[in-house]
């Protein structure tokens, strides 16, 4: 069951699951005993990427940018407006901005790996690299606000909901502090690995689908094609999911940040 | 190599004798890879690129506000300066329209001044004319006086000189002459003062 290269050879269609994300069976090389599979490889390309870029960028800014500074401070400061001055607010975003910049570009970079040719894999439809990222927003998220209102009374920010009479407290205090302290993490993570997950799948439901129905022959010369022409499609809805998620997970943290840092609820 | 799997119901071996790996499983190599990934890009970008943008956006603002505040001294001081150009030429139509009515009252006066110094003169021309006429009509009653003796004289002596022949005529002309000159005498008399 080696997923990927399997899925369509054979005369039985082997549809593609869990399996196809797999690739501990089949490591690039292994270093030093531990074996180094794609999306590791993908994780420090798309790191370097993001990296190289602003790089480029800011290293020569000037009052009056050229292009690429133009498209780097763009790139910049769509995140640290829209995003950091926006929902944090002005007085405090300054300091978050390199990190939501960071977690946009390396998350959105990641996502259009399954979009680019010879790549094709969305690093983040492994779980645990979406689970790594998620449980950081946790820690950053808490940690601001524990500084901020110190720890008890960060429990009470984040537990207890203003302007509710004090009788609805027992039902509401366990919720509230489900829903921000427990909660948030889990839906985090899953929501990008999910999209990832599933809209990988479909691609490769599609293309590989498509291959066995034309390789099939008969009605599968019509229903290949098609097959196909779906998988254009859905790459092109991919490539907006891509964005989305990221832009989504970056929000999600400023918006966490911001209700940490608020003085009241 | 092993990996950790929460959710996973059962680890059986396949064939390759590789575990079916349960898509939600944590595979903590993968978890602390990101993490270190990402912090090195974060550490990246918060050394090197936030920096920089940040500055050049805090240059661009204060250019653009620099060249807004100079805008708005320049504003001023054009302001300053229009209201003391007007300033001064409201002195200078004040200054004007005084000069002028001190001009004006100055040559009304001037001309007062000087009617009544032609007043003066003409009354001072009447008058030397006035006793130079008497001064001359004087000297022609005088210079009269002595002429009308003269002839009187000369008349008296031609009368006298010729013959008394004819007592009649000659009685009959001192008569005319003495009535004569006793008419002039009584006119001029009365004429004369």
């Amino acid at each position: 069951m080696f997923g990927i290269t399997m899925a369509a050879s054979g005369d039985e269609f082997v549809a593609p699951g869990p399996n196809s994300f797999d690739f501990d069976a089949v490591p690039l090389f292994n270093l030093g005993g531990l074996a180094v599979t794609k999306p590791m490889v993908q994780l420090l390309l798309g790191a370097l990427i993001v990296f190289v870029f602003f790089y480029a960028a800011a290293r020569r800014a000037t009052l009056v940018p050229g292009r690429l500074q133009f498209a780097g401070e763009s790139a910049y400061g769509m995140v640290r407006n829209s995003v950091g001055r926006d929902i944090i607010g002005s007085h405090d975003f300054l300091r978050f901005v390199p990190y939501l910049v960071t977690l946009f570009f390396f998350i959105l970079v990641n996502n259009a790996f399954a979009s680019i040719p010879g790549i094709q894999f969305p690093t983040f439809s492994r779980a645990s690299m979406a689970y790594a990222l998620a449980g950081l927003s946790w820690v950053i998220y808490n940690a601001v606000g524990i500084k901020k209102h110190g720890f008890l009374g960060y429990l009470k920010l984040q537990s207890v909901p203003s302007g509710v009479s004090p009788v609805m407290y027992p039902l509401l205090v366990p919720l509230e502090f489900f829903s921000n302290i427990l909660v948030r993490p889990v839906t985090l993570a899953l929501r990008l690995f999910a999209n990832m997950f599933a809209g990988h799948l479909l691609l490769i439901l599609f293309s590989t689908g498509g291959l066995f129905l034309i390789e099939y022959g008969g009605i599968g010369y019509v229903a290949g094609p098609l097959a196909w022409v779906l998988a254009i499609a859905i790459s092109f809805l991919e490539l907006l999911v891509q964005f989305l998620q990221a832009y989504v997970f970056t929000l999600l943290n400023a918006m966490y940040i911001s209700g940490a840092l608020a003085d009241e609820h | 190599m092993q990996n950790l799997i929460f959710l996973a119901e059962g680890t059986e071996p396949t064939e390759g004798g590789h575990a079916p790996e349960n898509p939600l499983g944590f595979v903590p190599v993968e978890a602390a890879l990101s993490l270190v990934v990402f912090g090195l890009l974060f550490f990246l970008i918060w050394k090197f690129v936030a920096p920089r943008f940040e500055q050049t956006f805090a240059e661009r603002t204060q250019a653009i506000e620099g060249g807004i505040a100079a805008a708005e001294s320049k504003q001023a001081e054009a302001d300053a300066k229009l209201a003391e150009l007007e300033k001064q030429l409201a002195d200078a139509r004040h200054e004007a329209a005084r000069i002028r009515e001190e001009a004006r009252e100055q040559g009304a006066a001037i001309i007062a001044e000087m009617r009544e110094q032609a007043q003066a003169e003409s009354q001072r021309i009447v008058e030397h004319g006035k006793t130079q006429i008497e001064a001359e009509r004087q000297q022609a009653v005088t210079s009269l006086r002595a002429e009308v003796g003269a002839l009187a004289t000369g008349l008296a002596g031609r009368i006298v000189g010729e013959s008394l022949e004819d007592e009649a005529r000659q009685s009959r002309v001192v008569d005319r002459f003495l009535s004569e000159l006793e008419a002039q005498n009584g006119t001029s008399a009365g004429s004369v003062n």
